[in-house]
């Protein structure tokens, strides 16, 4: 660490002072290292102390069965994390299907549609959709915004039957509390981040191309289909990873919403449904030393989902912004 | 009706202008707002989807008004569509008929927000009292009115407080090290916060707690730390960026050593770009609840001391009695889902206000 930080400046540098820093210099340079290897630390202890936690749990259930089992049992130490994993993914999903369309078209709205002043008012609407706590959420929509939705999910069952996932197990089953409930709340959730990183791309597509495709007599849609979306289009793919990533994590509103379950539900109008972070955070109070070794490891399964998720997207979306 | 059907026969569709009537080619073009023939346009697109739902109502005795409200837009934009296909072209009908699904979006999309917000005003309203602020719940049984949060205000001030201590001199330096010092870790420095970014917040508390077994107000600041450091340490590093290069450039060309230069000008020129970034993070942190569930452990009795003991937070006070089923319980919860909306609503806007001020002192220079 040390040796880093008392390094000579790098010639690649556009401003140095000068070829041996002082004193000064190499204090604050070390400083600046030390700060910057604390995130270091931090993901790194973040996997070691998971898995080290996670071991007791993984040799009571066996470490092929904690993953492709669903259930959850804390005094026998059986676990199997499947069900919940398939919950999570299930439930980004529905967010992503939600606030993707909603999203981007608030994108091109603010950056095309709307006169100044109310596209100003607009990005503030975001910026505090996104400073939002997600408990504020999850309150709304377990008390105002569910009873909505339960129309909803009933003419979907109703009308959209042929599609699997739409279908209902029983003639009376219960609707609401269930996925679908979670993953439009959860959409909600992730408009702001998308919108605004798809406005800051498809701000970025060249004017002159824009103005090329008005002047050529096309629409304004002409011009957002041939020129901003095609430009904007990586970038928004990276935008929707990093929502989606978040979307696998969020826990208060989705534990706050659904009714939780360790099977694996693939009727998602119906109650009952799986999430790893909601499973971790309802179960961490009363679990016994066995059973929160098994919530040590169902979060390290979640941190190599999103952590896989969310570096990509990063990759994609400074690979863009770069350009 | 009849005239406004005509087609123009004489210019080809294709080369029309998208705005333009009959006879608007010799006009001077109106750029800004509609021209009578648009307006007329959509005037009888929305009686059609008006009537629409009116029969809807009358026949069907369809009375959910979520429902045939989508269906009267639905039948508004497919008759505007028909309209604007006939007296021009498919391509400028679709091009209006996108205009209007985009404006209901940004529409729909604020009045979440308004929802939300007024949703969680009425309900708290009723109970946030000034002994709401001052009492804690230790007294109170469950059924008693009474009782406040004034323990978990005091748990989330405390936690707040030290992790923002912490985390902004650790993420401004690190924010320092990636765009000013530029060591050759930068690039796994950047994938490693880059990380974190995308860590969940639960992850967050989990890892705390497995590594110190014990609740204490003081760990669910270091939760908070982990959650915020990718935060500041991004923002900042933006708003570095934003400072112009002839100001580090004249403070070398003087004799300046770089941490003089960092320290004198280019953090004090970045200010209220910092601030902006530490107060977003301070928003972000106070409503967190998960990671301070499991650190923390939450109490109903106040605990001053953030290093011994279970303490509460605001947020998790409000997860606590949210769940509860019996109402005065609940009511309690709104309170302080009001109180934290206004804590999160002022520092928005302090963010706000300090942003416009670091734009206003950047764009002078």
């Amino acid at each position: 660490m040390t040796d880093v930080a008392t390094q000579p400046a790098i010639p690649q540098i556009p401003i140095t002072p000068a070829d041996r820093p002082g004193t000064g210099d190499r204090i604050f340079r070390g400083l600046s290292v030390t700060a910057a290897l604390i995130s270091l630390v931090v993901v790194g202890a973040t996997v070691v102390f998971l898995a080290r936690e996670s071991r007791p749990a993984l040799r009571s259930a066996g470490i092929v069965n904690f993953f492709t089992d669903s259930l959850w049992n804390g005094s026998t130490g059986k676990f199997g994390v499947f069900g919940v994993v398939i919950g999570t993914v299930i439930i980004a999903t529905i967010a992503l299907c939600v606030a993707v369309p909603l999203a981007v078209a608030m994108a091109l709205f603010i950056n095309e549609y709307a006169p100044r002043s109310i596209a100003r008012g607009l990005t503030t609407a975001i910026d505090l959709l996104a400073a939002l706590p997600s408990l504020i959420f999850g309150m709304w929509g377990r008390d105002a915004f569910a009873t909505h939705l339960q129309p909803v999910a009933r003419w979907l069952s109703d009308h959209l039957f042929a599609l699997p996932f739409f279908q209902l197990s029983s003639q009376d089953a219960v609707l609401g509390r269930s996925s679908f409930v979670a993953g439009v709340i959860v959409g909600i959730m992730v408009i702001p981040i998308i919108t605004s990183i798809s406005r800051d791309v498809m701000a970025r597509a060249p004017r002159e191309q824009c103005e090329a495709a008005l002047g050529l007599g096309g629409t304004r849609w002409g011009m957002i289909r041939t020129v901003i979306l095609p430009f904007g289009r990586t970038g928004i793919i990276g935008a929707v990873l990093l929502a989606f990533g978040r979307a696998l994590g969020e826990t208060i509103a989705v534990a706050l919403v659904i009714q939780l379950a360790f099977e694996a539900n693939w009727h998602i109008l119906e109650i009952n449904a799986g999430s790893i972070a909601a499973l971790i955070v309802t179960r961490f109070g009363e679990a016994t030393a066995v059973e929160r070794s098994g919530l040590a490891a169902a979060g390290l399964a979640l941190v190599t989902l999103t952590f896989i998720v969310s570096l990509a997207s990063r990759r994609i979306v400074n690979r863009k912004a770069s350009i | 009706m009849t005239s406004l059907l005509e087609a123009d026969p004489v210019i080809d569709p294709a080369l029309k202008l998208p705005d333009s009537g009959p006879g608007a080619i010799q006009r001077q073009r109106k750029v800004r707002g509609l021209t009578r023939e648009e307006r007329t346009e959509y005037a009888i697109a929305f009686a059609s989807g008006l009537h629409l739902v009116v029969l809807l109502r009358l026949l069907l005795d369809w009375d959910d008004l979520v429902g045939s409200s989508l269906l009267g837009l639905i039948g508004f934009i497919l008759v505007h569509f028909l309209i604007v296909r006939e007296r021009s072209s498919a391509e400028v009908a679709l091009d209006k008929s996108i205009t209007t699904v985009m404006w209901t979006i940004g529409m729909i999309v604020v009045s979440v927000l308004f929802w939300m917000v007024a949703f969680v005003t009425a309900k708290g309203i009723k109970r946030l009292r000034w002994s709401f602020v001052t009492d804690d719940l230790s007294a109170v049984g469950p059924l008693n009115p009474g009782g406040g949060a004034f323990h978990a205000i005091i748990g989330t001030l405390e936690q707040v407080g030290m992790a923002t201590i912490c985390v902004i001199p650790i993420a401004i330096m690190t924010a320092v090290y990636l765009h000013e010092v530029r060591g050759r870790m930068a690039s796994v420095v950047r994938f490693v916060v880059d990380a974190l970014a995308g860590l969940p917040s639960i992850v967050a508390g989990l890892v705390v707690i497995t590594i110190w077994r014990d609740y204490a107000g003081y760990k669910a600041s270091m939760a908070l730390i982990i959650l915020a450091i990718p935060i500041v340490t991004r923002g900042a590093e933006e708003v570095l960026r934003t400072v112009p290069d002839s100001l580090r450039e004249a403070s070398l060309a003087l004799g300046a050593p770089q941490w003089r230069m960092v320290l004198r000008v280019v953090l004090p020129t970045a200010q209220a770009g910092l601030v902006t970034v530490g107060l977003l993070a301070v928003a972000r942190m106070v409503g967190e609840t998960a990671p301070v569930l499991l650190t923390a452990g939450g109490s109903t009795s106040t605990n001053k001391n953030p290093f011994d003991g279970q303490q509460a937070s605001l947020s998790l006070f409000i997860y606590q009695l949210i769940r509860s089923s019996d109402a005065t319980t609940t009511e309690r919860a709104w309170a302080g889902a009001l109180l934290l909306l206004l804590i999160v609503v002022v520092v928005f806007v302090a963010a706000r206000v300090a942003l416009a001020r670091s734009e206003r002192k950047l764009g002078r220079r």
